[in-house]
């Protein structure tokens, strides 16, 4: 019943953004990029390089000014948020604190929170998938950091949407729960084969799970390639730049 | 764009407008529609006698909004100047106490305090004491409910000076003359017009303190008038000229006040003393003693009367009269409903104006977004008696003006409440939509649901708050019940005003305590609610 155009998709669509602009009232900013299926892209990019304006342009948390968004082929760009076929876990506020674990992933089925048998057996599931089982009747302020947006996780797992939007989701957890976090959604998208679309700012994590690269400089996508070979050297000189200065 | 037209809550927003618009837009129609009927009349109106009227209106304000600001900037300053005055904390509450006090309490308080048959004139001595009806009453009653506001905003302001400029005084070894020179007065200058303005705003526009101590034409204001020529004259062109001049009047120093950038609402936080690194000179903390016990005792004085008084009654055979008990049980009733529409306009307005705010984050504000921001300020400009006159001719060519009572003691007392309910709920609907608005979007959790599963929760609280507030606002409100209330329809203000004027004044001060603990008591509830925070994730 909801979201049939999403769920009609094949696992892992990609994700175009075809001539898209988009201003908040200063300099533009334009992506013309495309995005693999089913392949973790890392977006990289020094600060107000538009990383999160991008993701929120394929969420649909922003309408494009000019150009399209196409998922799978089909153009969303004036479709609301919830008719996408996308997931997007935030930095924070990924849960609502006044709902249980359990209400929070199952409003990933539900925005009424009239669950079915099923939905509470996947609701189950996805909590023991992430580590959270005996949780689920917890509110988000007894969890920690890294839990909470395991939450988060566990919600994208019952959502099953064929596109995972990543904005910064472990940046402000510590440098071995984030990666632990990484792996968990390296399993999941081994797993599910959705596309991944990864912002960040840290190289290691860039590193250890994408497997594409888009580095964004200026408003404009910059470059594009493996990931690998924009460790190994082969990125462009403001690449390079940004890697050095951060690190 | 075709997703901002279809939130529900712009359409909730649009409701409550339209809702505010034809109680506000009904009145005016009554008033135009009258001033055309009889335009000679209304013309005929100008004369000599409503000349005096403006200037006393325009005269006791000015001198009221002197006799309050300027003692309550040197209380101000002696409180903050001694962060452990005795009682300190508890002296900041009782001066908050005149603000939930209905006015009709405290006319009472004063009345049985300094009134000809009062407490005052059995210490000095029969006879010889005169009373304080007229200018002095108003004059009294007036302070009696400003001086504390003013004194708790000039602190408010005192507590903004940062530390570090009073380490940086103590350390330069500046006196308490110089100190104030340098430090507390530029703080307390830049508030004073806009405190100033504040309290003239209120007493232009206070409507039962002239009814009940100004005692005769001799000291009549606009509001006192128009209620007078609907209801025992029988002018209503007469009302109307008056209603239109009360709302220029307003209109104007409304107008005034937002340039001064003043807070209209007129409601303090608590300010929290903090730690100070000066030292008092004897002299000084004696005179500061004694500024702050003078300034409590003329705070407390009307309501320990008002207690004594009331107390004095027979308070069993009152809580046994039918009358009582079916005028409290309207009160109740009808400041529950105004109280719920209050808050419900309230929460679409502030919906609304959030939704719309979000949508055009990059674009500039559309008229229907300034409405929903400011809509409900306008709402002061036109006081309570003012709508109600305006409806009372509109209604009075329909049918029985007095039938209607009720709507109308509901719907001018929950739209007089808004800015209230607004203080209490925006910031956290604002808040609450800053964390959820994406997550909402995503996962389409709109309208109902959103309201029962997001909002609700996350709002119950400030929403209580807000509820409080407006319940006690129109339980304490005479303004519109005393132009339709009829024995049929009675609140307990317009029962304890019926007393008074009949000379039952035990029964009134029986009533007077009722009306003022119940008032007391939902405003220390709605501080209450209102502290207390959900610890977020």
């Amino acid at each position: 019943m909801r979201d049939s155009a999403a769920s009609r998709l094949e696992k892992g669509a990609p994700v175009r953004l075809d001539k898209v602009s988009f201003s908040y009232g200063e300099a533009p900013l334009v992506f013309d990029v495309e995005f693999a299926a089913a392949k973790i892209t890392a977006i990289m990019g020094p600060s107000g390089s538009g990383k999160s304006t991008l993701l929120n342009l394929v969420a649909g948390f922003e309408t494009p000014q000019s150009g399209r968004v196409l998922i799978g082929g089909a153009d969303v760009s004036v479709e609301p948020p919830s008719m996408r076929p996308v997931s997007m876990v935030f930095q924070e506020n990924n849960l609502f604190a006044h709902l249980t674990v359990a209400q929070n992933v199952g409003l990933g089925r539900s925005p009424s929170l009239r669950l079915t048998e099923a939905d509470h057996a996947a609701i189950t599931e996805a909590l023991e998938r992430t580590g959270l089982a005996g949780k689920e009747k917890r509110l988000p302020r007894e969890l920690s950091g890294g839990e909470r947006q395991r939450v988060a996780l566990a919600r994208v797992l019952v959502r099953d949407r064929p596109v995972l939007l990543l904005d910064e989701p472990f940046a402000s957890l510590g440098p071995a729960l984030r990666d632990d976090m990484l792996d968990m959604v390296a399993a999941v998208h081994a797993e599910r084969g959705m596309t991944v679309l990864f912002v960040t700012h840290q190289p290691e994590d860039a590193r250890r799970i994408g497997q594409n690269m888009v580095f964004l400089d200026d408003g404009l996508v910059a470059a594009t390639g493996k990931a690998d070979d924009f460790f190994a050297g082969a990125g462009p000189e403001a690449f390079r730049r940004y890697i050095g200065a951060s690190t | 764009m075709q997703r901002a037209t279809s939130d529900p809550r712009i359409t909730a927003g649009i409701a409550a407008l339209a809702a505010i618009a034809l109680l506000i837009g009904g009145a005016f129609a009554g008033l135009l529609f009258e001033g055309v009927h009889d335009l000679s009349g209304a013309w005929a109106a100008f004369d000599p006698y409503l000349l005096r009227v403006v200037r006393f209106t325009l005269w006791q304000a000015a001198l009221s909004a002197l006799l309050s600001v300027v003692p309550a900037l040197f209380v101000a300053r002696a409180l903050s100047r001694h962060p452990r005055f005795p009682g300190r904390a508890f002296i900041l509450q009782l001066f908050a106490v005149p603000l939930a006090l209905p006015a009709i309490v405290a006319a009472l308080g004063i009345l049985a305090l300094y009134g000809r048959a009062g407490y005052f004139a059995g210490v000095i001595g029969g006879g010889s004491w005169p009373g304080i009806y007229g200018l002095s009453g108003i004059l009294v009653a007036h302070v009696f409910f400003n001086l504390p506001l003013a004194t708790r905003l000039f602190l408010e302001a005192l507590q903004t000076i940062p530390t570090d400029q009073w380490r940086l005084a103590s350390q330069l070894g500046m006196a308490a003359r110089s100190a104030f020179r340098l430090i507390e007065w530029p703080t307390l200058r830049a508030a004073l017009p806009g405190v100033a303005g504040l309290v003239f705003m209120l007493c232009i526009t206070s409507f039962t303190i002239i009814l009940t101590l100004g005692g005769g034409p001799a000291a009549t204001t606009l509001e006192v008038g128009i209620y007078q020529a609907l209801r025992f004259d029988f002018d209503p062109a007469r009302a109307v000229t008056l209603t239109l001049l009360q709302i220029a009047l307003t209109f104007i120093v409304m107008l005034a006040l937002t340039r001064l950038g003043a807070n209209v609402v007129g409601d303090t936080n608590l300010p929290v003393a903090q730690r100070r690194y000066l030292s008092v000179g004897g002299g000084e903390t004696w005179l500061n003693a004694m500024l702050i016990v003078l300034a409590l005792l003329f705070v407390v004085g009307p309501m320990a009367a008002t207690v004594m008084a009331g107390l004095g009654a027979d308070l069993d055979r009152l809580a046994g009269e039918a009358t009582v008990r079916q005028a409290t049980l309207t009160s109740v009733v009808l400041g529950f409903l105004s109280a719920l529409l209050s808050v419900m306009l309230s929460l679409a307005l502030t919906m609304a104006r959030r939704a719309l705010a979000l949508n055009s984050r990059a674009g500039r504000k559309t008229l229907l977004e300034h409405a929903a921001d400011t809509g409900a300020s306008f709402v002061l400009v036109v006081p309570p008696i003012v709508v109600g006159a305006g409806w009372f001719l509109l209604l009075r060519h329909v049918g029985d003006v007095f039938a209607i009572a009720p709507v109308m003691v509901v719907t001018v007392n929950a739209v007089m409440a808004m800015p209230f309910a607004l203080r209490a709920i925006r910031p956290a609907y604002d808040a609450a939509s800053e964390r959820h608005e994406r997550l909402c979007a995503q996962l389409g959790i709109v309208g109902w649901n959103r309201l029962m599963l997001v909002d609700w929760p996350s709002l119950r609280r400030p929403l209580a708050t807000a509820f409080a507030f407006a319940m006690a606002l129109s339980l304490g409100d005479l303004g519109v019940i005393a132009l339709f209330g009829s024995d049929s329809v009675q609140t307990l203000p317009y029962l304890l005003l019926a007393r008074m004027g009949s000379y039952r004044t035990e029964d009134a001060a029986g009533l007077a305590l009722l009306l003022g603990l119940v008032c007391l008591s939902l405003i220390v509830a709605a501080h209450w609610l209102g502290r207390e925070k959900l610890r977020d994730a």
